[in-house]
């Protein structure tokens, strides 16, 4: 075992680390901590055009292959970015679904076409990608989508008509991917397909869903006979679970570390003000903020464990199989523990009609970190059914 | 960065492993536990020549193995997960730790490879005030000629009671807290100290009194300085703190295995027990906290190998060494407890094994401070240290 990075690794570090400050400033100085779930709404152009100096910096497509446009970073450098970005206050990410969804899924099982046609806008910041999965009747229960495509054979083109939810920045994307049912007469996991869809047609309908934080980064998005060319779908029809599945391994591992540096950042804020207003001599909050600590320190240590640990064969490791169920369950307390150490100005706003301050918008946000990805109850099925072997429920 | 055993540690743990599923299975176990000295003594014998276990982390200059704190967790982690009754503990990760940590040249090269070769030894510093801070040092040495002369009553010594050799704690008269704590290290067999069983409710592991009543004790028994032991012995109880997480780890594992085995054959309304979700949700946490006690304990297990070399991480000991006793004793006693819980009826009997991990986990919990007492540690060095410097160093 071995905790430290090598040294071509800290050089690295200290690459990533001088350009952030030599860019992340000036016309940039506002986004910095900005955007991000919960403030996904804020400074929407300013972090677009923050996109697009990631990428004249050659800071996108990190660990995307060299042959496609990408830098070919190893996990090590990765996690470094990450860290370094979330440190220097980086702001949320516009492109990150793109990134890191639909560039790895095209690059793995997209055509060369596909790959020549996406990937370069994706790399350069200016194609922003919204994910459309769920769907009012396909939360959890993901293959339960009722979406469909229809081959329209006289145009060469396909048709897709339905609903999505809860889809994150789909008014600020370009391009959709969607899930979508080739197979009118199939159900569950088989005959879907994955399509990849231009957002500006008169087939799609955005309608924003305001949340419990008075604010709309989710939205509501109705496809009704929406186009999507016919070399626009991802593997074969009927391919297109396997296809998603895939993507959902993307999604998790490097940027844990990152993300831990932002909640490092909350975390560092709410002790401030318990140093500040008294409450770090109350024993009970005590015990809180340091089992908060603990947490979040031991997340760091199974993140570093996940990043070192085999997934030779692409298969989750015990550590990485907790990760979601943990992260969200630690960051949903903090949210709580946030108001129980402001005390009494937790409800104050910063101003009406419901202007929220940074904490209580991570306390309100935080209820959403333990449904959306997998919800708490879901995780702990996949837990106990793949990592401890125990029988699946029945499922009608 | 490489946070993962290496092949050799991975052999080494593998082996630990193999040898106690048998050598401490639970017959083994029962047949121990109930001897005054509380393990067998043809079995230790046997591991100190053949496995050399307590020679382990012992410099090769003093007759030991040379290996690292991170194989004497992963051993000591499957020594927890077989309940293994023996003085390994007491011996290793108090006795040899001291002298790793306290004693002279002259005194390491004359015990520790003592201690190499099998002779058992351990660790009193607590009276009976139930502290486990340097305030827990009670004895009083007082000068007398070129020696010393010690007196007072240790509890809660582990092994006190057979352990060949003694390093025990004791303060200047009339001293408090940290101030004029000394070390000193004598064979156990010393005319005049009385020593005493102690019953326990947990049967797998020895706890004793030791009482020593105006004893004189030579000026060569001193370790390092008169009267400025503390530091040494707040190095040496984060080492062993540690050690016995790492202990925790295993038996809590342990508990999660045999519930989850249980659960398996159980049968109930026509389905095995295992198939039901609130049984299911229920072994998930409890795998979810042994995975991050795993992580904690692996990361606190480098970092004392820092300490032991001097290295820049060593900084971090205590921080390292609180987070893993304050996470994995939650996390012991929940997994026993709820491994009661789910055995039902059966869990109840002296017959099921689970009793014997719950019991396990609730002494080791205590020893060396429980997690209200770790996070308490941990809420000074945050709230209490320099504004905005996030380490937690001072933490003693």
């Amino acid at each position: 075992m071995k905790l430290s990075f090598s040294a071509a690794d800290e050089a690295f570090r200290n690459e990533v680390a001088d350009w952030l400050a030599a860019n992340l400033c000036g016309e940039f100085e506002q986004i910095r901590y900005r955007g991000g779930p919960g403030d996904e709404h804020s400074y929407v152009q300013e972090r677009k055009a923050w996109e697009r100096k990631l990428h004249e910096g050659g800071w996108t497509g990190l660990g995307w292959p060299c042959a496609y446009g990408g830098r070919g970073a190893t996990i090590e450098q990765q996690v470094i970015f990450n860290e370094e970005y979330a440190r220097a206050g980086g702001p949320g990410r516009m492109g990150h679904i793109g990134e890191t969804l639909t560039g790895p899924t095209l690059i793995a099982f997209g055509t060369e076409q596909q790959k020549q046609r996406f990937l370069p806008g994706i790399l350069r910041g200016e194609d922003l990608w919204c994910q459309g999965y769920s769907e009012p009747s396909a939360g959890s229960d993901l293959a339960n989508v009722k979406t469909r495509a229809r081959y329209d054979e006289a145009r060469g083109r396909w048709l897709i008509t339905g609903q999505k939810v809860w889809t994150s920045l789909a008014h600020e994307s370009q391009y959709c991917f969607v899930i979508a049912r080739t197979d009118p007469a199939s159900v569950g996991q088989k005959g879907l397909g994955f399509f990849l869809l231009a957002m500006d047609q008169p087939g799609i309908e955005v309608r924003p869903i305001e949340q419990l934080t008075g604010t709309s980064e989710f939205n509501e998005v109705f496809f009704d006979d929406a186009v999507c060319g016919a070399d626009d779908i991802v593997g074969a029809p009927g391919e297109g679970w396997k296809v998603a599945m895939g993507l959902l391994g993307f999604e998790r591992g490097v940027s844990t570390l990152g993300q831990q540096m932002l909640f490092q950042n909350e975390f560092d804020e709410v002790v401030r003000i318990a140093r500040e207003n008294g409450a770090a001599a109350d024993p009970a909050l005590r015990q809180r903020i340091a089992d908060a600590h603990v947490g979040l320190r031991i997340m760091r240590f199974n993140s570093m464990r996940m990043l070192s640990g085999g997934g030779d064969d692409g298969s989750l490791s015990r550590e990485a199989m907790i990760y979601k169920l943990y992260w969200a369950t630690w960051h949903r307390n903090l949210g709580k523990l946030a108001m129980d150490v402001l005390g009494p100005e937790s409800e104050i706003l910063d101003g009406a009609p419901y202007q929220l301050n940074r904490l209580q918008s991570l306390f309100l946000f935080t209820r959403s970190d333990t449904i959306y990805g997998g919800t708490n109850q879901i995780q702990r099925n996949i837990i106990a059914e793949r990592a401890l072997g125990m029988p699946r429920e029945p499922r009608g | 960065m490489d946070f993962r055993f290496t092949e050799e540690q991975e052999m080494i743990r593998a082996t630990a492993e193999a040898f106690l599923a048998d050598a401490s299975n639970s017959a083994a176990v029962r047949q121990a536990m109930v001897t005054e000295q509380g393990h067998d003594p043809a079995l230790w014998q046997k591991i100190c020549s053949e496995m050399c276990w307590q020679a382990m982390h012992i410099p090769e200059a003093y007759g030991g193995l040379g290996l690292g704190y991170v194989e004497l967790v992963a051993t000591l982690e499957q020594m927890g997960r077989y309940l293994f009754c023996s003085p390994f503990y007491s011996s290793v990760c108090l006795a040899a730790n001291a002298l790793l940590v306290a004693g002279s040249e002259q005194q390491k090269t004359e015990y520790l490879s003592q201690l190499a070769a099998g002779t058992t030894g351990t660790l009193a510093y607590t009276g009976s005030s139930g502290r486990w801070d340097a305030d827990a040092v009670e004895a009083v040495c007082v000068a007398d000629g070129d020696g010393y002369r010690v007196s007072g009553s240790y509890r809660y010594v582990p092994d006190g009671h057979t352990a060949q050799l003694l390093v025990i704690a004791a303060r200047e008269q009339g001293s408090v807290g940290a101030e004029g704590i000394s070390l000193f290290v004598l064979p156990a067999a010393t005319a005049g100290i009385s020593r005493q069983w102690l019953p326990t409710m947990d049967q797998t592991r020895r706890q004793a009194q030791l009482v020593f009543d105006n004893l004189p004790v030579p000026a060569t028994a001193l370790m390092g300085e008169a009267g400025k032991g503390w530091s040494k012995l707040a190095t040496i109880l984060d080492l062993a703190t540690v050690a016995i997480a790492a202990d925790q780890v295993g038996g809590a594992q342990q508990s999660l295995d045999m519930t989850v085995d249980y659960l398996k054959e159980r049968v109930q309304f026509g389905r095995v027990i295992a198939s039901y979700q609130a049984v299911k949700h229920k072994t998930a946490d409890m795998m979810v906290k042994v995975e991050a006690s795993r992580s904690a304990v692996y990361y606190a297990a480098c970092i004392a190998d820092e300490a032991l070399a001097g290295g820049p991480l060593g900084r971090e000991l205590a921080e390292a060494a609180s987070i893993a006793k304050a996470y994995c004793s939650d996390t012991y006693f929940f997994n026993a407890g709820c491994g009661i819980q789910l055995h039902g009826g059966v869990g109840f009997t002296a017959e099921y094994d689970i009793q014997l991990y719950f019991k396990r986990a609730k002494s080791t919990e205590i020893f060396l401070g429980n997690g209200a007492y770790h996070r308490e540690r941990i809420a000074r060095g945050l709230l209490e240290a320099h504004p905005a410097d996030g380490a937690v160093e001072a933490l003693t």
